[in-house]
């Protein structure tokens, strides 16, 4: 599974480098591919829709994100679709390395989400889109053995309202993202759905909030809430990025990430590192 | 690590506080250096649309020069200049040119290009995209 990952990375890049990306919108404008696969910022997602096409268009993207923190080290790929700036459709693959511990956990992600509103910088009010993201665990037992209602699939829902403010703050442009989340997950999904101490959806908000120093650098913070349904202690996680968009056919980010306290274990933070390449 | 996280926090705050202050004294037609700048940028802009295979088709049967001195016009008003915006209205302007979202933001990539060339700053560039953000609406799928 790391193989397979470092081979997407290395397709990304080359990808990125000869594609002929769809270029209706402006540049950074997508945002990026959050954890999961769905277009947004790196933990949240986005009313953004994943590419850069625009009403008239269709786009693709791959992207890579791993995240390695103390005592763990997730490694995410997978690829997202996006249809007229309306509809994106999204794939993802999670491998979860226990590195103290050993062993790994792995889970497929489908995505889909619509734009119900707006335009992230044109309309009155923010872009919003209602998403979804079915995850499917490979192996159970982990789930099982940490105490999981359901120790095989679950499905959250999402309603994201994103805007960029042109020159908001002494000139810079400024975006925003809030996102509300109904989930069971614990971990993600990576440790199954529900628990002893709770059994039932709740609703977590995220947050993002950004400013664009330039046209291709970016630099913000994000904030996701998380239920502890396994009575382990689950935490609210933060993260701290600067993002590179240098043309519309790639972008890179770094961030700082705040994962607390993952099945028992505290204190999990670590380095982000994501890049998104877009096909057409 | 909380901690480093909120002195992230509270430094993109401060940055932000720190630009919000010296804006408000004089209006965007002077930061930028008036007519003289707004003539440059009307230039530039008209020379990234004719090196353009796609968007130069929209001006084949342009009056470039009513278009010079009317664009010139129209952003010396708005960014708060000594002028009375005296064409069409956007609506006007562009309708039966069937302009798309892509399209759109194609020509506002070249705006943004024309104000590089004109050395306006990042911020002044926002502003004044920001200027003409309602506009939009006015210009599309007409």
């Amino acid at each position: 599974m790391k193989k397979l990952g470092l081979v997407s990375l290395a397709v990304t890049c080359l990808l990125a480098d000869y594609a002929l990306a769809g270029e209706g919108k402006l540049l950074a404008t997508p945002g990026l591919t959050q954890i999961e696969g769905s277009g947004g910022g790196g933990l949240v997602p986005w009313a953004t829709i994943a590419g850069y096409d625009s009403r008239e268009q269709t786009s693709a993207s791959v992207f890579s994100t791993s995240v390695s923190v103390d005592d763990y080290r997730l490694s995410a790929w997978g690829a997202n679709i996006g249809l007229y700036d309306r509809v994106e459709l999204s794939v993802a693959r999670h491998t979860f390395d226990l590195t103290s511990l050993g062993g790994d956990i792995s889970q497929t992600i489908v995505g889909a989400k619509v734009r119900l509103y707006g335009d992230v910088i044109y309309s009155d009010w923010p872009q919003l889109a209602l998403g979804v993201q079915h995850k499917q665990l490979s192996d159970g037992s982990v789930a099982r053995l940490v105490g999981a209602n359901n120790s095989s699939q679950g499905t959250d829902w999402y309603l994201s309202a994103t805007k960029i403010h042109l020159g908001a703050a002494g000139g810079y442009n400024l975006v925003w993202n809030l996102t509300a989340r109904a989930t069971k997950a614990n971990q993600m999904g990576l440790l199954g759905y529900g628990g002893s101490h709770d059994d039932d959806y709740a609703i977590m908000l995220e947050g993002s909030a950004g400013v664009l120093l330039s046209r291709s650098l970016v630099l913000g913070i994000e904030y996701r809430q998380k239920p502890d349904n396994l009575g382990l202690g689950e935490q609210d996680w933060y993260d701290a990025f600067i993002s590179y968009l240098p043309n519309k056919h790639v972008n890179i980010t770094a961030a700082w990430a705040d994962l607390g306290s993952i099945a028992g274990v505290r204190g999990q933070r670590g380095l982000y590192l994501s890049i998104t390449g877009y096909l057409w | 690590m909380v901690t480093k996280l909120h002195l992230g926090v509270i430094a993109l705050l401060l940055f932000l506080a720190g630009c919000q202050s010296n804006t408000a004294s004089s209006s965007l037609y002077e930061q930028i250096g008036g007519q003289q700048t707004i003539d440059r940028i009307v230039d530039n802009f008209i020379r990234q649309i004719e090196y353009d295979p796609h968007i130069i088709e929209f001006f084949l049967e342009s009056d470039i020069d009513r278009f010079r001195s009317k664009l010139s016009e129209h952003i010396c008003a708005f960014s708060g200049g000594p002028c009375v915006y005296s064409g069409d209205s956007m609506q006007d302007v562009h309708a039966g040119m069937h302009i798309t979202e892509s399209d759109f933001n194609r020509t506002v990539d070249l705006l943004i290009d024309a104000m590089t060339e004109a050395g306006l700053s990042h911020p002044q560039q926002n502003k004044m995209l920001a200027l003409f953000v309602p506009m939009r609406r006015q210009m599309i799928y007409r």
